[in-house]
């Protein structure tokens, strides 16, 4: 009976809340009214990392804090900022970590530079293999 | 050399079971720290969110004696969990303050009712804009303000008991 009760017990149970329960800020839902500014908005959010759930963009999340961001992301545009300045707020606070498009340092220059370097060692093998045969 | 390259699959499967397994072991860091850190406290004016409490403003932080400012949210747990700890802090002597991200007054009365009120004032981020402005992640998270007004210091997650020296050797520090 205990038991039974129990699991009755638990199965009422609600879940724990872990969000907020006001409405999110109204840009995070609604495109802006100038197409133009809407597709420099979205196509910045594209390209904006979430910060809670990290594998996802701004744009394809359903988080609190990513439609808080691209609230932030659409005031900033409307009020006719540059999508360059508000990526550059945004990596002023957390760092390269939030955007997709990382800028070329110390520690992003190899992904630019191996491929270069790989397709020179391709050639240099390529041409000693011809040679042999040639030969 | 024909010999020792033979072995060249096989150390190259090595390498990357070692690496899968690392990775697997030890997962990487998924903290994302705010590169405020060192840098002044952002201007910020947030209205009271009790009637009895100021608000928050980002003047009010360079008064010569350093302050914690915790973020927290009513509906945030591991905000429950670090609540016995920010008393102590202020039991000890640390100056608190907070913002309360994404919240309404009669919830932060009855989260304060039920897990203590350690702060000098709290300030309604309703729309995170602080937050975000600061470089924080979620909530709890807790900024080491010296002062001079400058953030010195974050710590990411709930407060424990072992973290409450810690804070205050860092407000030590922050003088």
């Amino acid at each position: 009976m205990r038991r039974a009760l129990a699991a009755v017990a638990l199965l009422l149970a609600g879940t724990a809340q872990a969000d907020s329960s006001l409405p999110a800020s109204p840009l995070a839902y609604t495109q802006l009214p100038d197409p133009a500014q809407e597709a420099q908005a979205k196509a910045l959010m594209e390209t904006l990392r979430c910060l809670v759930c990290q594998g996802q963009s701004i744009a394809d999340s359903d988080a609190d804090m990513a439609g808080e961001m691209r609230a932030l992301v659409r005031q900033r545009v409307a009020a006719g900022e540059r999508p360059a300045q508000v990526r550059k707020w945004l990596m002023d606070r957390y760092g390269d970590y939030v955007t997709y498009d990382p800028p070329l340092s110390w520690v992003t220059a190899p992904l630019w530079i191996a491929p270069l370097l790989l397709l020179g060692i391709g050639l240099f093998l390529a041409r000693r293999l011809f040679r042999r045969r040639t030969a | 050399m024909k010999k020792l390259l033979i072995w060249l699959p096989l150390a190259l499967f090595v390498l990357v079971f070692a690496l899968v397994m690392n990775g697997l072991i030890q997962p990487s860091d998924r903290i994302v720290r705010s590169a405020m850190v060192g840098k002044p406290l952002p201007a910020m004016h947030l209205p009271p969110m009790l009637a009895d409490k100021p608000g928050i403003d980002a003047k009010d932080f360079a008064t010569g004696k350093p302050r914690l400012l915790n973020i927290f949210a009513s509906w945030c747990i591991p905000c429950v969990a670090e609540a016995p700890q920010l008393l102590k802090l202020k039991q000890a002597g640390a100056e608190i303050d907070a913002i309360a991200v994404r919240d309404t007054t009669p919830d932060v009365q009855a989260f304060l009712a039920r897990n203590g009120d350690p702060y000098t004032r709290i300030g309604d981020d309703h729309a995170m804009r602080a937050q975000l402005s600061l470089g924080s992640s979620g909530v709890p998270e807790t900024f080491v303000i010296d002062s001079h007004g400058v953030i010195v210091d974050q710590h990411v997650g709930d407060i424990r008991a072992e973290d409450v020296p810690k804070l205050l050797a860092a407000l030590e520090k922050a003088k």
